[in-house]
């Protein structure tokens, strides 16, 4: 049966490509910053070639959440667009509420079940079908770090965080901030996720952060992870709060801070500072997390077009959804993001040796089930409880007197009260 | 003065009308009698529906337990629970308090003694006032990177004046949690102050001069002049200033979005910022409509004693 | 107004008054002054120097860039065009709702009717009301007219969110106004609307100013109704303006950040310190009064 379908997709498909139907697709993203416009750009005109329009719908702003506000005020008004930025398990909900549109056909003409990683499919899928479109992995869990300072208060980049918090104290006697961190609430979740993952282990991280298991929210692992968690705050400046992730970054840059744990999207800021990885600044997992791979995706989803579709946008709709797996535009629009292609097969010469590393890794933490969905970013929980996790975390990491044990109670109550 | 022509105001709408309609008879007279009527129609029904319909469909929105999108699945009042139970909130209420309270009295402070001291024929007035009246003329996400730097310690002001030799000068209150509400009125009122002077301005200029001769000839002082002559002539200034700020405090966003982004943690969070994250970003529309709602009750409790007392004052005029 | 002889003494308060005028026009133009120096640095100079001290040179080419090159999305031709896009969206707006408040304001005065007080009360209730509720309702009303994200809906949308306060100020204003001129054109036979164009009109222009430096002010900073409920191609310059600012990753170029907000801010700025004379003679004129 499946097969069956598939072959009439194919067909269909091969079909319509030989008459071609122009057709128009408008786009709500909020890829605007330079590197990322370039890549969208490079999509845009693969769409062009194919003889359709695409019309760009761009708002930034704060990981999107702008642009999630008039998709919804698109959505209630029945005027959605063809295709939005839209990730993790937020795919879930616009599903549950009927908005988005089956992508079947074209999986089985490009044979994505093929291409991509059960782990990545399945978050395309809404009740087994295909809705959306991933544009890439992005491994969260690097820490960046800059060797100079390392060699000159003479420790080793920490690979534990025993470790790191020796060389932390090392770096601070000689005036160096050891660890760059912007006080967002998302920046804090991005550290707090990558201590949990390397305190806790992926056990630990699936069953408090994907199957919200209340007696490991609130359990003594965690309160040991939000003490770890704690006490990197002795070791960042005080004046972390609200500063943008880019200008921590360029802290480790410019040598007046030795590393930052942040995900791989802080190489750009390297490269556009005309870095070397490798020789200028290097990538290492963050403590304890050499063997685990903590992954957020992009992903472009489908909405149906429902009566106000025609022939031809719902044409160019499907042409999208195709041309983003393709390789050419995995390729370019991951050289520039600094993240790494979904596909398998895709060519690595172009890529430094971080996103080469990011790939082995992607794959030997797949095989080892140390593969976990990133919360700080959407991949483990709606945005409900994402949100519920962020007001405890930060709160936690920015009060002077909360006790670790009171943060995992909390975060256990705040957790049960958001599902 | 107003009292008096108000009181004037109602002869001819009720009398003059008549006997307009009752010359001129017919359809055409009708149609005449009624046009105010007839006129004002679009703007109440539009009213109605998008102020007054929208409330209701606010109101019943967070009687639903509606995620990402409206969904009408009644819980009844479980999302207000929800609301009161959540220490955000709680937060993000008392830190509108502080902020609306500190916010209000130093614009008026601010922008009295500005007005004052302009009113003092001074050379260049209208160059100065336009200064201190520019922020009101853009907004925080033009100038909320700037204020951002000013603001933080290792980039501003702090830095600033240790540049200047003064070493011991700290000013660390953005990234001092239990300091960061306040770093929120200085940029408030910075931009405001100069709107509230250009309202004193406009109420000083319309004090009677005749009332001040006569006080100074009986040989009063310039600051007992101000205190019992002129200060209480700006009664009126004074309470439309306040409505004005009260009203921009409740909705204060911007300010927060581009300045504070919340934090340290969620510190400097308002309610206008914890409803628009929770309905649009969070996925959790019922809570952020029951806190729309309780906003809604704040803006009235301020609103219905001003506006009972100006029908009032008009009927005793 | 309040004079008092000159005399050694006050002549030294004299200079204290103006120093301290100095001093506060210094502290209140600090802001903009940073954001000036700023965008006439080079990314290299922003990321060393000193927040408040002049540039080494002087340059323009953020200037340029934020006007016609800087990426604001798919596209990178700078804020130009959403320059003009803000235009077609405000003026519109303004003069509607500044007509419409005229009008209501000259009914609520000078013809009220029965519950004409009470509407005058809803209508202010209305202005009071974040605009993020409004948000999802208006977007279906607008999907109903077929209005939805296009020019005009957006242009509807500003009218009614600002036609409470342009009523108010008119209103405000007419309240003051000699009910007597009113009076006797009336007895004389003349209508409503003659009343209101050759009477009433002709002695509003400091509110009107005042009304269209307000609502022009407004519409021209608004983000979030821009966002929201203009199309694709027809965005306001404050939407360009947050997509060239906040970007997600990489490079920030803050000189260009602050070109084009200070770009952004100009037609405001030129407003408010051309009109201002006439924003606060108008004010004076009557309508703040209660």
């Amino acid at each position: 049966m499946n097969r069956i379908k598939a072959l009439a997709g194919a067909i269909s498909l091969a079909l319509s490509a030989s008459f071609v139907q122009a057709g128009e697709v408008e786009v709500l993203h909020y890829m605007t910053s330079s590197g990322e416009a370039a890549a969208v750009n490079v999509l845009k005109q693969e769409l062009e070639k194919e003889g359709h329009t695409w019309k760009d719908f761009a708002v930034a702003g704060g990981g999107g959440e702008t642009a999630m506000t008039v998709l919804k005020s698109r959505a209630v008004s029945g005027n959605p667009p063809a295709a939005a930025q839209i990730k993790g398990l937020d795919i879930q909900e616009w599903g549950e509420m009927g908005f988005l549109t089956n992508l079947d056909k074209v999986a089985a003409a490009g044979h994505w079940d093929n291409l991509l990683p059960p782990v990545v499919s399945n978050i395309m899928k809404y009740e087994d079908h295909y809705v959306a479109v991933p544009v890439n992995v992005h491994r969260v869990n690097w820490l960046w770090a800059n060797p100079a300072v390392f060699k000159q208060a003479g420790v080793e980049v920490p690979t534990t965080w025993n470790d790191f918090f020796t060389a932390a104290e090392a770096l601070k006697a000689k005036g160096i901030i050891p660890l760059a961190h912007g006080g967002q609430p998302w920046q804090d979740a991005t550290l707090f996720e990558a201590v949990a993952l390397g305190v806790g282990g992926s056990e630990f991280y699936r069953k408090a952060f994907v199957e919200h298991d209340a007696a490991t929210l609130g359990g003594d692992t965690m309160v040991k992870v939000l003490e770890t968690f704690k006490k990197t705050r002795d070791y960042i400046d005080a004046d972390a709060p609200g500063r943008d992730w880019n200008i921590a970054t360029s802290m480790v840059i410019n040598g007046k801070a030795a590393m930052q744990i942040m995900g791989d999207w802080a190489k750009g800021e390297f490269t556009a500072a005309g870095k070397k990885a490798g020789v200028d600044y290097v990538c290492v997992a963050a403590p304890d997390t050499a063997s685990g791979f903590t992954f957020n995706i992009d992903s472009f989803v489908m909405f149906d077009l429902f009566d106000q579709g025609s022939d031809s946008s719902v044409k160019a709709q499907a042409d999208l959804a195709r041309l983003i797996m393709e390789p050419t535009f995995q390729t370019a629009f991951n050289l520039n993001k600094g993240s790494i292609p979904v596909r398998q097969d895709i060519d690595r010469a172009p890529f430094d040796s971080c996103a080469t590393s990011s790939m082995d890794s992607f794959k030997a933490s797949a095989d080892s089930n140390n593969l976990v969905p990133s919360f700080a970013h959407g991949m483990a929980t709606t945005s409900r409880v994402q949100g519920a996790i962020f007001d405890v975390v930060t709160n936690f990491y920015n009060s002077k007197d909360q006790s670790a044990k009171a943060a995992a109670d909390k975060l256990a109550r705040a957790v049960k009260a958001s599902i | 003065m107003n009292h008096s022509h108000s009181t004037l105001s109602r002869s001819p709408a009720s009398s003059g009308s008549t006997k307009t309609s009752a010359r001129q008879g017919g359809l055409s007279g009708w149609l005449a009698a009624q046009l105010p009527k007839l006129v004002m129609a679009p703007t109440f029904v539009i009213i109605f529906v998008c102020i007054y319909g929208y409330i209701g469909w606010t109101f019943l929105l967070s009687l639903t337990g509606s995620r990402i999108l409206p969904v009408w699945k009644f819980v009844g009042f479980q999302q207000y629970e929800k609301l009161f139970e959540n220490e955000r909130w709680m937060v993000s209420l008392q830190n509108l308090v502080i902020f609306a309270v500190l916010f209000i009295a130093l614009c008026l402070l601010i922008g009295m003694v500005l007005a004052i001291l302009l009113d003092q024929k001074i050379r260049g007035e209208g160059f100065i006032r336009s200064i201190y009246l520019y922020p009101m003329a853009i907004s925080f996400i033009v100038t909320g990177t700037a204020w951002k730097w000013l603001l933080n310690p290792s980039l501003g002001l702090e830095k600033l004046m240790h540049d200047w030799g003064f070493e011991s000068f700290t000013f660390d209150w953005l990234v001092n949690p239990d300091m960061v509400v306040y770093t929120l009125v200085i940029a408030a009122v910075w931009q405001s102050s100069g709107f509230v002077m250009a309202l004193f301005i406009a109420g000083l200029r319309g004090v009677d001069d005749e009332m001040i001769k006569a006080a100074r000839l009986d040989g009063a002082s310039l600051p007992t002049i101000y205190r019992r002559i002129v200060l209480p002539s700006l009664k009126p200034v004074f309470f439309s200033c306040v409505v004005i700020l009260a009203h921009i405090a409740i909705k204060s966003f911007d300010l927060v979005a581009a300045l504070t982004g919340g934090g340290p943690g969620y510190a400097s969070d308002l309610p206008a910022n914890f409803m628009y994250a929770h309905a649009f970003t969070r996925g959790q529309m019922g809570l952020g409509a029951a806190s729309a709602m309780v906003m809604l009750g704040g803006v009235l409790a301020i609103l219905i004693p001003y506006l009972y007392s100006e029908l009032r004052g008009k009927r005793h005029g | 107004m309040v004079e008092a002889p000159m005399t050694p003494v006050r002549q030294l308060a004299r200079y204290g008054l103006y120093a301290v005028l100095a001093l506060v026009a210094f502290i209140y133009l600090m802001p903009l002054w940073v954001m000036i120096i700023t965008s006439l640095k080079d990314t290299e100079e922003i990321r060393t120097g000193n927040l408040l001290a002049l540039p080494g040179s002087f340059n323009f080419d953020a200037w340029v860039a934020a006007w016609s090159s800087a990426c604001t999305g798919g596209t990178c031709e700078g804020i130009s065009t959403y320059f003009f896009n803000s235009f077609q969206i405000v003026i519109p707006a303004v003069l509607v709702s500044t007509l419409l408040g005229a009008v209501n304001g000259y009914v609520l005065s000078f013809w009220r009717f029965r519950g004409s007080e009470l509407m005058f009360g809803l209508l202010l209730v209305g202005c009071f009301i974040p605009l993020q509720v409004m948000l999802l309702p208006m977007a279906r009303s607008l999907a109903f007219f077929g209005l939805a994200n296009t020019t005009t809906g957006l242009v509807i949308v500003h009218v009614i969110v600002g036609s409470g306060f342009t009523t108010m100020f008119f209103r405000n204003f007419y309240i003051g106004l000699p009910q007597e001129l009113i009076k006797a054109a009336r007895l004389d036979g003349a209508g409503f609307f003659f009343i209101f164009r050759r009477i009433v009109l002709p002695l509003s222009t400091p509110i009107i100013v005042v009304t269209l430096i307000w609502q022009f002010t407004q519409i021209w900073n608004d983000f979030l109704l821009g966002v929201v409920f203009s199309g694709a191609e027809t965005q306001p310059v404050t939407v360009a303006l947050n997509n060239l600012v906040n970007t997600s990753f990489g490079g920030k170029q803050y000189n260009v950040d602050m070109a084009a907000a200070l770009i952004a801010a100009l037609p405001t700025l030129f407003v408010y310190v051309l009109a201002g004379k006439y924003f606060v003679r108008g004010l004076t004129a009557g309508a703040v009064k209660g």
